[in-house]
This record gives structure tokens, C-alpha cells and sequence, in this order.
């Protein structure tokens, strides 16, 4: 394999963004079909490095080779013409049109004038045999699946006879049967010869998918090996630059502190929540004690959204249809979001950029968001800008957010920051119910360390933490208690040390049904 | 490092300051540019311009008189923006704010001198407020598009108003759709520094509106959730805002800042509610809080570029043979075509800095 020729190869690529240096001596080498893992920390310039790859970004020095030719990109249509694609970690397509038109749009085939949905068809349903991707060509995209979307997206690329393929955390948004597939339906590509490029945060993905990984960090590239010849450890040292603790509660037990759990901070009780004829909350009832985190394991779209939304917007009947919700004792079903909050309720929403933030408002502004009627930041209705000042820029010191910049936009933070400041917030009133839902999702192995210490620090002060996560090694690393959710139901209760992942797994995928 | 970021912060500043004055200019130009193909010197047309607008004590006057109620609705429609709502229906509010000034102004012809005019400005709001409110429980509480309501209720309000002025307070000495004349302790006398011009301390009500809703989108905790319901919903209503409650706050709110219209036309002017008294000045709220973007200074300053397109352009009739004041219309398309082109400033931008 190490005798196939570069497809691609960037020498001495450097950007800066005016004081700036997001990339400096980028050396990438990637064989022509083979899978190549583009691994680091957000902010470590990969991105930068992949939008200079696909035309986005003029480099300021350096050179790009594209099967050993020297190339000069524009915009991303001459990389499109050089044969390169990109799946960009949001997808760009029109919910409501089908998966055909989406795939031709902007390279629409025409007779005369005439749009050529025939031709376009045969040529397609040609790609999907041959790379063995199969798609119902006429389904509008919004009733497809995740996993079916992102095929589209590599189709579309397929479709413009891309023969570099850049897909940007491609599993992000993937559950981990879709993960699978999508594995395998790389490794078709590569057998007809593409070459891949994935940029991840996910070790144990680039250790599966890759052939050869190269690591960025700080703008720079910080290594490069061969993925047969190193593992995860290896990995996140060089990502970070120091060594990374990977799994953080087998240290924090391995220390001998015995823990023991308090009183019930909250407690559900056969929730319900049925909308228009379908149930999405099936007589859910659970607690979690002081010191004690509960984790819900389940394949995402089993209930956990509407778990998360019956607790903290009970007394909404498009949220809670019966049951009852108790925090620090009190009965809270008829209150108010707000009330709820204020009795020391946390919340690390799963989407922090629809749920979470006002991406283009300040880090001072989205700081404030909850915390906006506490005593502390408001007096007579009025904010109190200096106190505020103060324990943003306290907060973001304390949580490591960089830069630390209180008055730019939320929305040009990394994905990693973002979610730092919104843990920042959460922490400020001194929570006794956290409620964290993916919270590692998008964000870097640095990060993940420090939320999942961040976490396990509020279970030795005695918080009460519900994690919902669909990462099942996230949840088996952190929760003294897991409960399977599957189609809104609670179908497995296990307590730490006693789950069988094997078990849980068959749970989360509905095989607790004789 | 962080000198460097300084630096970028005010040149970046600098820029966000330049940029509309810049467009403005260019609107202008191009606008100036028009009249020399209709055959006219753009030179001369804008000495007449601006001759007219500005050039006397009483001109000034009158581009404030008209930039008044400009700000008024441009205040009302930027509430509504900030959060996420679309106001088009400062026009009906700004018709039942004015009917309700005069209505107070003739049903109650004994209040005290003093009493009297805030009497009658409380009532414009009041009644503002409630054309905005409809609209606004109709959005929160149901899910009535808001554009689709301030839009109707536009036409509603032209006929209720016309209805009430016409049936209830006609006036039996006039020809003309218009009530009877308010009683004398509620005018509002002119400036007389401005000579003999309808310029009014209605202006100074529209400045401490503008003041009072910067402190209150920008400083207190109700405003920091109007915005924050206007930038994310769902956000704010995990963080526990009841986006519904902060809905019905700003248009009703804008409703109330719309109906202030009604204090300089109809207490400070005409003494009287006239039908179809408003050329527009709801829809021109549009325009001006787009060109202020949204902000209570940039919206002072777009009603007072708006007011002197509009006094300016009325000399234009007379002074020149080929240019008529509808060149003010076109001046202000172009101006606001010119603002809003952000993908071509933001190249500018990037080039610039």
C-alpha cells in the first residue's frame, strides 16, 4: 500500500487569520485509495487545513498537490473540478425535496433546456450498485433517517465524480448502528478506489476506520502514523501534548474514597407522554440521590428528548401528559421552567446550539442566560453589568473557555468552548439536580476529560446528576446507576459494576422482548 | 496579542460606524445620478435638497417635524425585531394612538391645563398598545403569524377609526373626514425658536422613548429576555422564559410607541383627528428601523435623514423643471438598497481590514 501514488499532499500550507496563526507548515500525505484519519482539538487548525484543501481558503504559503500535479483553488467549484468532495457536518440539503433532486441540484442534467430527471436516474441508480449504497431515489429527505442523509451527501459527491472524499465528523450525528454502516460503506469506496479524508475527535473511529492518521495541533501537524501501529493512548497524547487521562472515574475510584449517596434530589413518576395517538414517555419513573449520577443508555429518538423536556416543562401539556416530577422533595409538576430552575436545576442541553445558546450574542450574554434574575446579576429588573463582568471573567478562567473574550460572539467559539461555557453557567448557582445530555457530544478528547471531571467533582459534592447520553461508553465510564431507555420505556436497570454492556447494548436495540 | 486584538476591536468599531454613512452616500449618489439622465445638474438639486432640509431655523424645524413620527414607529418596529417579531402593524397602531389623543382631547374638555396633554399621551399609548397586544396574544397564545395580523388589523383600524370619527366625534362645522377640534388644554404649543413651523416637544417624547428603550432592551432583565426570546426560542425556554409572555411585551409595547404618533400630529399640529392623517408613517418605521438597525440612536438618525428627504424633496416641485418630490421616495429606496447590500459590505470589510 505504501507504494500507491500521493493523491494528496499539502507542503508548508500557513494561514493566518490577521493576528491570528491558525496553520502553520501543514505536511499532509494522503495515499490514493486509502482512508486517512485528520484528527485533533477543535481549534488546532484541521478545519482551516480541510477548507484550504476544498477551495475555501487561499493558503498564505505553501502548495497543494492533487495527484502530484500542483494546484491552485479559487473557490470550492475548482476543487469540485479536481475531484474533490466534502460532507460537511451539517448537511446541506432541502428537507422537503427528494433524494434525487437534492443529489442533481447544482449539477442538474439538461436536454435543451429541459431538466433530464431520466438520465439523471440511470446514472445514479448505476452509483448506487456499484458502491452498493442503496436509496429510495424519491422519498423527500426529511422523512429519511441520519444515516440515510449522510449516503445522500456522499452520493452527491459520487454524482460529481469526486475521487477524494473530505467528510467533515462524519459520526457526529450518527447512532452506533448507523456508525457501523457508514464504516462499511467507506470501505466500499475505498475498494473502488477513493480516497478518504475524516476529520474526528473520535479515537476509537479513526483506530476502526483508518488506514493512516496524522494529528494537528496548535496550527501544526503533530504527528503522523500508521493506525495498525499505535492505539487511543498514543492518540490523545499527541492531540493534546501531554498526557490524557481517558478514563476518568477509574482513576477518581482508584483513589479508595468511599462514597456513599444522600437524600433523593429528584424523582420522576410514571411519566407519560402520548401526542396524537403515539406514546412517547411510557411510565418512566426513576431517581437520582445526592452523589449519585444515573446514567440513560439508548439509541437516540427512544424517549430521551421528551424525558429531558417532561422534567423541566412539566406543567406544558405538549411536554407531560401524566405523571409527576419531585426536585429537592417538592412536588414541581404544575411549576413554571423558571421555579424549577431556581430550586438548583442545571441543565447542559443535548443541542447546545438550538438549546443552548444565542450564537450571536456575546460569551457575557450567554453567560447570563438562566442565571438572568438571580439575585446576584439583578436588582430591581435592572442587570448588574459589573457584577456580571466579574464572574464571567472569573468563569471563564476557572473553565478554561479560550479566548477568554467576554464581549465576541458565542458562535466563533469552538464547539468545545461553547460547551465550557455553558458547563461555566451551570455551575454558577451551585446546582443540586444536574441534568447533562450529551455532554461531550462534538467537542475534543480535552474537553471530554475536563467535562467528565467537571461531572464526577459535582457527584463528590453531593449533586444529583441525570447523563443522557448516546455514547454507551460515556455512560458506563461515568453513571453509578444505568437505565436503558427504549421506545420511551425504561427496559433495564443496572447498577455499576453489574452492567454487562453486551446486555445493555441488546437492551438499547429492543432485545429485552421475548 | 491582545494589542493587536484592540486593534482589530476598533478598526472593526470604526468600520461598523463608517459603513452606513458610507451607504448612505453612495444611496445618494447614485439617486443624484438619476436626475442628471432626467436632465437636471445633480449638483444643483442637491444644493436644493439641502437647502430646504436644513438651510434655515425653519427648515430645520420642519425636517424634525417630520422626522418625529418616524422615530416613533421606528422604535416600534425595532421592539418588535428584537424580539423576533415583525411589527407591520404600526400604521393601525399609530391610527388608534391618535384617535384616542383627540377622542380624550374632546370628551373631557375640563381637565387642568397641565393634566391635560400627559392625560392625552397616556391615552395615545394606551390605545397603541392595544392594536399591539391583539397581535401579540394572538401569536403567543394561539400561533397566529404576526405579519399576517398587524397586516389585517391595519385595514381594521382604518375602518374603526374612520367609523368612530365619523359617527361619534364628527365634526359639524367641517366638510372634511375629521373629528371636532380638541379642547385648548391639551395643545401642546410649537417651538418658537423654529419660527412659524408645527415642530413640537413631541421631538423631546420621542428621544426619551428611544432612551427609555435602550435602557430597557440593553439594561434591565425584561429586555435581556425579550432579546434573548428574539435570538433563540428554544434556548430561552430552556433557560425558563416564557417566550409567549415576552411576545405579547413587545408588541404591545410597540403598539404603545406607535400610538405616540398621534401627541405631535394631534395634539402639537392639527388639533384634530384626521382620517388617513398618516402618509405612511408606519411603513416608513419599517424602512427607518432597518437603515437605524434596530438601535434607538441609528433610528433617530435614519427618522431625521428620512424627514429631510421628505422636506427637502417638497421644493424640488418648484425650484427645478424635470425633478418632482418623488425623488425623495427614490432617494430612500436607493439609501436602503445601499444599507441592506451586507454581502457587498462585508467584502468591503474583509478588504478593508
Amino acid at each position: 500500500m505504501t507504494t500507491q501514488p500521493l493523491a494528496v499532499e499539502l507542503r508548508g500550507l500557513a494561514k493566518r487569520f490577521g493576528s491570528v496563526i491558525a496553520n502553520a507548515g501543514i505536511q499532509l500525505e494522503v495515499r490514493a485509495g486509502s482512508i486517512h484519519g485528520v484528527i485533533g482539538e477543535n481549534g488546532a487548525g484541521k478545519s482551516t487545513a480541510m477548507k484550504m484543501l476544498y477551495g475555501m481558503y487561499a493558503p498564505d504559503e505553501g502548495e497543494i498537490l492533487i495527484q502530484g500535479k500542483p494546484l491552485r483553488f479559487k473557490s470550492p467549484s475548482d476543487a469540485i473540478h479536481a475531484g474533490i468532495g466534502m460532507v460537511h457536518q451539517h448537511f446541506m440539503l432541502a428537507g422537503p425535496h427528494t433524494a434525487l433532486d437534492n443529489i442533481i441540484l447544482g449539477a442538474e442534467p439538461s436536454h435543451l433546456g429541459v431538466l433530464d430527471r431520466a438520465g439523471a436516474r440511470t446514472k445514479l441508480q448505476a452509483l448506487c450498485k456499484q458502491y452498493g449504497l442503496p436509496l429510495d431515489l424519491d422519498a423527500p429527505v426529511e422523512t429519511l433517517s441520519v444515516g440515510v442523509q449522510q449516503r445522500i451527501e456522499i452520493l452527491k459527491l459520487l454524482y460529481r465524480n469526486a475521487q477524494i472524499l473530505i467528510l467533515d465528523e462524519p459520526t457526529a450525528v450518527l447512532t452506533p448502528q448507523e456508525t457501523e454502516e457508514l464504516l462499511g460503506n467507506l470501505k466500499k469506496l475505498k475498494a473502488e478506489g477513493k480516497t478518504i479524508l475524516i476529520i474526528t475527535h473520535k479515537l476509537k473511529e479513526v483506530l476502526s476506520f483508518t488506514d493512516e492518521v496524522t494529528v494537528f495541533r496548535g496550527g501544526k501537524v503533530s504527528g503522523r502514523v500508521k493506525t495498525s501501529e499505535t492505539n487511543a493512548q498514543q492518540l490523545a497524547n499527541l492531540m493534546v501534548g501531554r498526557e490524557v487521562v481517558l478514563k476518568v472515574q477509574e482513576v477518581e475510584s482508584a483513589a479508595g474514597v468511599k462514597h456513599t449517596f444522600g437524600k433523593c434530589l429528584l424523582r420522576v413518576e410514571r411519566l407519560n407522554l402520548k401526542q396524537k395517538g403515539h406514546s412517547h414517555l411510557k411510565d418512566v419513573s426513576f431517581e437520582v440521590r445526592a452523589g449519585e449520577v444515573v446514567g440513560i443508555a439508548g439509541v437516540e429518538g427512544n424517549g430521551q428528548t421528551e424525558l429531558i423536556e417532561a422534567i423541566l416543562h412539566p406543567s406544558d401539556p405538549r411536554c407531560l401528559t401524566s405523571g409527576k416530577v419531585r426536585v429537592l422533595d417538592q412536588d414541581v409538576t404544575d411549576r413554571k421552567t423558571f421555579e424549577i430552575r431556581a430550586l438548583g436545576v442545571g441543565v447542559i442541553p443535548q443541542d447546545r446550539h438550538h438549546q443552548g445558546l444565542l450564537l450571536e450574542r456575546s460569551v457575557k450574554e450567554n453567560f447570563l442566560l438562566g442565571l438572568h434574575r438571580r439575585r446576584q446579576f439583578a436588582k430591581h429588573g435592572f442587570i448588574l453589568q459589573k457584577a456580571l463582568d466579574q464572574s464571567v471573567e472569573k468563569a471563564l478562567e476557572n473553565y478554561d473557555v479560550r479566548p477568554r473574550r467576554a464581549d465576541i460572539a458565542v458562535g466563533g467559539l469552538s464547539g468545545g468552548n461553547q460547551q465550557k461555557l455553558i458547563i461555566a453557567r451551570e455551575f454558577e448557582c451551585g446546582p443540586q439536580v444536574l441534568i447533562a445530555a450529551q455532554p461531550t457530544r462534538g467537542v475534543d478528547v480535552g474537553a471530554i476529560e475536563f467535562i467528565h471531571r467537571r461531572i464526577l467533582k459535582a457527584r463528590s459534592e453531593g449533586v444529583a446528576t441525570l447523563l443522557i447520553s448516546s455514547e454507551l461508553d460515556e455512560i458506563l465510564t461515568l453513571s453509578d446507576r444505568i437505565l436503558v431507555i427504549y421506545e420511551g420505556q425504561i427496559v433495564g436497570d443496572h447498577l455499576r459494576g453489574q452492567a454487562d454492556e453486551n446486555q445493555i447494548g441488546l437492551k438499547m436495540g429492543g432485545g429485552h422482548h421475548e | 496579542m491582545s494589542e493587536v486584538h484592540l486593534g482589530m476591536k476598533s478598526r472593526e468599531r470604526i468600520f461598523r460606524f463608517i459603513q452606513p454613512v458610507v451607504a448612505i452616500l453612495f444611496g445618494l449618489a447614485i439617486g443624484l445620478l438619476i436626475t442628471l439622465y432626467a436632465g437636471e445638474n445633480p449638483w444643483h438639486v442637491l444644493k436644493i435638497l439641502a437647502n430646504s432640509a436644513f438651510g434655515s431655523v425653519e427648515n430645520i424645524g420642519m425636517t424634525l417635524f417630520y422626522a418625529t413620527p418616524l422615530i416613533f414607529t421606528g422604535l416600534s418596529v425595532a421592539i418588535g425585531f428584537h424580539a423576533g417579531l415583525f411589527n407591520i402593524g404600526a400604521e393601525g397602531q399609530l391610527a388608534f394612538g391618535a384617535l384616542a389623543a383627540a377622542a380624550v382631547g374632546i370628551l373631557y374638555p375640563n381637565v387642568p391645563g397641565p393634566l391635560a396633554p400627559v392625560l392625552a399621551t397616556l391615552a395615545a399609548f394606551a390605545a397603541g398598545a392595544v392594536w399591539g397586544y391583539i397581535p401579540g396574544w394572538l401569536r403567543a397564545r394561539r400561533g397566529a403569524h404576526e405579519v399576517i395580523n398587524t397586516i389585517m388589523l391595519n385595514f381594521v383600524a382604518a375602518g374603526l377609526t374612520s367609523w368612530i370619527t365619523l359617527y361619534l366625534l364628527k365634526s359639524t362645522e367641517s366638510q372634511n373626514p375629521e373629528t371636532r377640534t380638541i379642547a385648548p388644554a391639551y395643545l401642546i404649543s410649537h417651538f418658537a425658536f423654529f419660527g412659524d413651523t408645527p415642530f413640537n416637544p413631541s421631538f423631546l417624547l420621542a428621544l426619551v422613548a428611544a432612551f427609555a428603550l435602550w435602557v430597557l432592551l440593553w439594561k434591565t432583565v425584561l429586555g435581556y429576555e425579550m432579546r434573548a426570546v428574539g435570538q433563540n426560542e428554544l434556548a430561552a425556554r430552556a433557560a425558563g422564559i416564557d417566550s409567549a409572555k415576552m411576545r405579547i411585551i413587545a408588541l404591545t409595547l410597540a403598539g404603545g410607541l406607535a400610538g405616540f404618533v398621534g401627541v405631535g400630529e394631534v395634539l402639537g399640529h392639527s388639533h384634530k383627528f384626521e382620517i388617513g392623517f398618516s402618509p405612511g408613517y408606519g411603513f416608513m418605521g419599517i424602512a427607518v428601523a432597518l437603515l437605524g438597525r434596530n438601535r434607538p440612536l441609528g433610528i433617530i438618525g435614519a427618522a431625521i435623514l428620512f424627514g429631510a428627504l421628505h422636506k427637502g424633496s417638497l421644493d424640488l416641485d418648484m425650484e427645478t423643471e424635470k425633478v418632482t418630490r418623488d425623488l425623495s421616495l427614490i432617494l430612500q429606496a436607493l439609501i436602503i438598497l445601499a444599507v441592506s447590500a451586507d454581502g457587498f459590505w462585508e467584502r468591503v470589510r474583509k478588504a478593508v481590514l
